[in-house]
């Protein structure tokens, strides 16, 4: 099975093609409406999450609130 | 008991207030204890951070613990320069939590105090898109005059470096800031005690952000109500017009009388 190696929130790591960042999202155990998504620098609007597949050397950043001042 | 000042409401962005209490939702023990302490600080702005999910570990998320009608105020901690500011206000906003932000530009970890160039630079960027535009600052009134020329919603000089509890060190450039400036003027960063936020506003200030003073106190609860009640009082003492300081004494009692007699 092909897969694509990512940047994911500065780590690399091995995805298999065709996911898309909705899935990738989910199998992190996460709830998609909790995150904001960072795909090469655009921000990716929550209801595209799922028609996007992070192909080879991309670069994805995942975000959630925390607590702060 | 009906309020003296009932009609008297903070407004920034063109919303209206009837809390002068900002808060923030860092360093508490645990995220639960968040709406216990909206009810006992009585706030209606909550500042909030956004940080890279942790993929090996669960990441709770913080605004589950904030209520619909808390106004959500985003910073954009972690930013070193403007660029990385607007970035993260876009993120922010993406998200889907209103376009309100705190701009937070800091390059120096050790004392952690904000850059007031790269601070101006984002807000001139935000304002251009249609943000409401708090920045974060130090005590500095040509910068904060700045910030108001530049579209900025409110200004938020500093007390005292941001976690210290230090207090109103910046005391005497805040009262300028205060006299000049005509947004709103929030005191963030440094308030340590009640007194020190409740200073703030005798002085004129237009709200107190309180953060770490809440969340590591003994009992953060109890301190929230202490802030809260510390703010009205500060506010309600400026309303009413605090008297002349002399030097020299002025009796209170008549001295006069049949014992000089």
């Amino acid at each position: 099975m092909k897969t694509n190696k990512i940047q994911l929130n500065g780590k690399t790591v091995s995805i298999e093609d065709g996911m898309t960042i909705g899935d990738l999202i989910r199998e992190k155990g996460l709830d998609p409406g909790t995150v904001v998504v960072e795909h090469n620098r655009i921000i990716i609007d929550t209801t595209d999450l799922d028609r996007i597949a992070p192909a080879q050397h991309d670069v994805l950043e995942m975000l959630t609130f925390v607590g702060g001042g | 008991m009906t309020p003296i000042f009932s009609e008297d409401q903070l407004t920034i962005g063109g919303r209206a207030f009837d809390t002068r209490l900002l808060i923030g939702t860092g360093k508490y023990p645990s995220d639960d204890m968040i709406p216990i302490i909206i009810d006992a600080s009585g706030s209606r702005i909550i500042t909030v951070a956004l940080r890279r999910v942790d993929l090996a570990a669960h990441t709770d998320n913080v605004m589950q613990h904030i209520p619909d009608y808390m106004q959500l105020l985003p910073n954009t901690s972690g930013a070193r320069n403007a660029d990385e500011a607007v970035r993260i206000a876009r993120l922010a906003r993406a998200s889907g939590c209103g376009d309100w932000i705190k701009i937070e530009v800091i390059p120096d970890n050790r004392h952690l105090l904000p850059d007031g160039h790269e601070t101006l630079l984002a807000t001139e960027i935000l304002v251009k898109e249609g943000f409401v535009v708090l920045p974060y600052t130090n005590a500095d009134p040509v910068l904060a005059r700045q910030l108001e020329n530049a579209g900025a919603a409110a200004v938020m000089p500093l007390g005292a470096p941001i976690g210290s509890n230090r207090g109103l060190t910046t005391r005497e450039m805040l009262q300028i800031i205060i006299d000049d400036i005509h947004v709103p003027v929030v005191v963030d960063a440094g308030i340590g005690k009640p007194s020190q936020a409740c200073e703030a506003m005798e002085m004129g200030a237009d709200a107190c952000l309180v953060n770490t003073a809440i969340a590591s106190a003994g009992d953060p609860v109890a301190m929230a109500g202490a802030f809260a009640a510390a703010v009205r009082a500060g506010r309600a003492a400026f309303l009413a017009g605090t008297g002349a300081v002399n030097t020299a004494a002025a009796a209170s009692s008549p001295l006069t009388g049949f014992l000089y007699e």
